[in-house]
């Protein structure tokens, strides 16, 4: 594989039209790939709640069979999680971290390439089955267990897709771990002379702790998915009680992966967040150092708290407690940050800016999912919340108004570095305005019906809840439509219509990234900023 | 630093993170006897003994009484009968019990069964000792047949105060194909 060094020949032909994306081995191109797709998977899951808001904009049976309905909310979590969130962050990472290290480009350019492209074949089989659902093939045509795909549901019970989504899986698995690697050898190896590890920009540090829990818990979910293709067609009973395996081992499995997987998709939002703040507030970061450590902190916790998922499924007393603590423990890290973010603002010179607003809408509504989240992780209040709305507002909270308004956050922030132009402002506001009311209308009245007891993954519910379901499902369409302005944003500034940015795009940006031309030059740091 | 230094370097780099990348693989598999271990030792998920107790009961504990309930239910395919002659006993820990299962068959072909137990609280799983049970091996079933299966049990003496009722869960799956299938 050449590396980055041998690769920086500015005379060579780049070639030009499709052939440039596809082959591409430069950084920029390549993120940018990955955010356009995940942009594509954002609104293609968006559609898929919007029919799953639709069927449930009155109780009832409406628009769609309840077969279908479990299909939608099946693949609108797998496309969201593995096709919107992850990439989306795999795609700033691309662009920024070079650019924040002072590398000419990633260490391992060609796995770059790679890493991307194999992504849109493993949605294009992933959505095969959702065209196929739709179009009358097959019953049920798409996977329909849920994005958990608990056994027995996926293994006797799963409909003849599943493979189709085994496969996809190990497909985005193998891609996520391409990815995490080269960041790890980017950042090992490709600082700038005098870029310390402590020097670095906290994106960059976040990404890192990001990547290895990556590269731990990838190849599990691709044990766990080996293994329910074996129990469905060859013969073993990893799962399947019948010949001795255990259903229960299926969760265990799952969530080894899952939470720390919760923490994928969040860590690098908080490193967009410590990278926005300071710049508006015009203050440096308050309590660098401490950053590190709590985010290092989160990254060990979350893999000793992956049971508090499964607190139902009737486990020992000192299991639940032990777990049940540990979630808690992991409030205090995070804690520290959010003290940290505000303490960073706190007597500082402040501007509202686009980036800063959807950076203390973050921090904001980010904190209300995590304290859902601790009254989740109290193990008597969890068996009275497991499985119903509560919980589906809890994680939009800290994944729709937490990890992608971060995104929308770094996309407002450095969208001048990416295209030369500033985002358009009246555009921008409508977006923010528009989303951050619409956001709460669809989610907060989650917890009300949660807590009076509807249950998630029903295509129907019992009429009590009918008012605040018809208020959820306006805000759903309301924040779907919404996000058509942000896709006009993006139009315009990839069409440079706008107003031109200065190399320092924001007043009080600072960083190696602000150091170079804005738009970016295709090829930047061929010979390594000094750092003082 | 040298570009040959750093190529080396990246590929360094590179392989340990895979070597890593694929160990992790494997500790996925590795979860499964591990877990195993675990029930074992805990009574994790109400997994009782495979194999019958060899030794009996040190002795009867008479002034004290539990309750012991149970419960059938039948696999994915499996059409017949499945059911315990009693649904609760009172017994004394120590004290030897047998409760008799049916099952039939009302396909018209042989049928190879398999039923697996699960007590609840899990935690009374170590203290379900069985000299005697149908589901330690594999029961076949002819067509029509309606077969009475026996199980015999006690309580270990040592079952914690606090377990005033427990309930024993048996289902049943149809395992021919699966036994057809390592036979060939």
């Amino acid at each position: 594989m050449s590396t980055a060094a041998a690769h920086d020949d500015h005379h060579h032909h780049a070639p030009t039209g499709l052939k440039r994306w596809l082959f591409s081995t430069n950084h920029k191109d390549i993120g940018t790939l990955y955010l356009w797709f995940s942009f594509a998977m954002f609104l293609a899951g968006g559609l898929l709640a919007m029919v799953i808001r639709t069927e449930l904009l009155e109780p009832g049976m409406q628009f769609v069979d309840p077969e279908f309905f479990n299909q939608m909310t099946t693949v609108h979590g797998l496309a969201m999680v593995f096709g919107a969130v992850m990439p989306g962050f795999v795609g700033l990472a691309n662009w920024m971290i070079p650019l924040m290290i002072g590398a000419p480009d990633m260490a391992l350019p060609r796995m770059n390439n790679w890493s991307f492209w194999i992504l849109p074949f493993a949605f294009l089989i992933l959505l095969s089955s959702v065209f196929m659902s739709a179009f009358g093939a097959g019953n049920p045509a798409a996977p329909n267990f849920g994005w958990t795909f608990y056994a027995p549901l996926s293994t006797e019970y799963g409909p003849a897709s599943t493979d189709l989504f085994i496969l996809s899986v190990h497909m985005m698995g193998i891609s996520s771990i391409m990815g995490a690697i080269n960041v790890i050898v980017t950042v090992f190896n490709l600082r700038a002379p005098g870029m310390t590890l402590m020097k670095m920009p906290l994106f960059v540090w976040t990404w890192l702790i990001t990547a290895f829990l990556l590269i731990a818990v990838m190849p599990v979910l691709a044990g766990a998915v080996t293994m329910m293709l074996t129990d469905r067609h060859f013969g073993t009973s990893f799962f399947n009680a019948a010949g001795g395996g255990d259903p229960v081992l299926f969760q265990h499995v799952f969530w080894f992966f899952g939470h720390p997987e919760v923490y994928i998709m969040i860590l690098p939002a908080f490193g967009i967040i410590s990278a926005i703040i300071p710049t508006f507030a015009r203050k440096p970061l308050f309590g660098y150092a401490s950053m590190v450590y709590a985010t290092a902190s989160i990254a060990l916790l979350s893999f000793v708290v992956w049971a508090h998922h499964m607190f139902t499924v009737g486990m020992p007393l000192a299991g639940t407690l032990f777990f049940m603590y540990m979630t808690m423990l992991i409030s205090v890290p995070t804690g520290v940050k959010v003290f940290n973010w505000v303490a960073t603002m706190w007597r500082g010179s402040m501007t509202f800016e686009l980036p800063m607003k959807w950076a203390i809408a973050f921090v904001i509504l980010f904190t209300c999912g995590g304290l859902s989240g601790l009254m989740l992780a109290i193990t008597p209040v969890d068996f009275q919340y497991h499985d119903t709305y509560f919980v589906v507002a809890h994680f939009h909270y800290v994944l729709v108004s937490g990890a992608v308004f971060s995104m929308f956050a770094a996309a407002y922030y450095w969208l001048p570095k990416w295209s030369g132009v500033m985002p358009n402002k009246l555009l921008g506001e409508l977006h923010f305005w528009s989303s951050l009311i619409s956001v709460n209308l669809l989610f907060f009245p989650m917890h009300f019906v949660g807590l009076a007891g509807m249950p998630r993954r029903y295509a129907d519910y019992a009429l009590q809840f009918a008012d605040y379901n018809f208020w959820i499902s306006i805000g759903g369409f309301w924040f779907g439509l919404s996000q058509l302005l942000f896709l006009a944003v993006c139009v315009l500034c990839a069409m440079k219509k706008g107003e031109k940015a200065p190399a320092r795009s924001w007043e009080g940006a600072e960083g190696l990234e602000w150091e170079v031309p804005s738009p970016a030059p295709f090829h930047t740091y061929d010979t390594p900023p000094v750092v003082k | 630093m040298s570009e040959q230094n750093l190529q080396q370097r990246n590929q360094r780099t590179l392989r340990k993170l895979i070597i890593w990348a694929v160990a992790m693989f494997g500790f996925a598999f590795a979860m499964v006897p591990f877990y195993d271990v675990i029930c074992d030792i805990t009574g994790l998920n109400g997994k009782t003994s495979t194999t019958a107790s060899t030794e009996g009961p040190s002795q009867v504990v008479e002034d004290r009484t539990v309750t012991v309930e149970f419960i059938t239910q039948r696999g994915e395919g499996v059409s017949g009968d499945f059911m315990s002659a009693t649904r609760r006993v009172e017994v004394h820990p120590g004290e030897i019990t047998l409760v008799n299962f049916f099952a039939s068959n009302p396909k018209s072909s042989d049928i190879i069964t398999q039923s697996i137990p699960s007590v609840s609280p899990g935690e009374a799983a170590r203290y379900l000792h069985k000299t005697q049970c149908f589901c330690f091996d594999q029961q076949s079933l002819a067509a029509g047949e309606r077969k009475e299966m026996p199980m015999i049990f006690y309580l270990d003496p040592e079952l914690p105060r606090h377990i005033n009722t427990l309930t024993l869960s048996y289902t049943i799956f149809d395992v021919t194909d699966r036994v057809a299938a390592t036979n060939k």
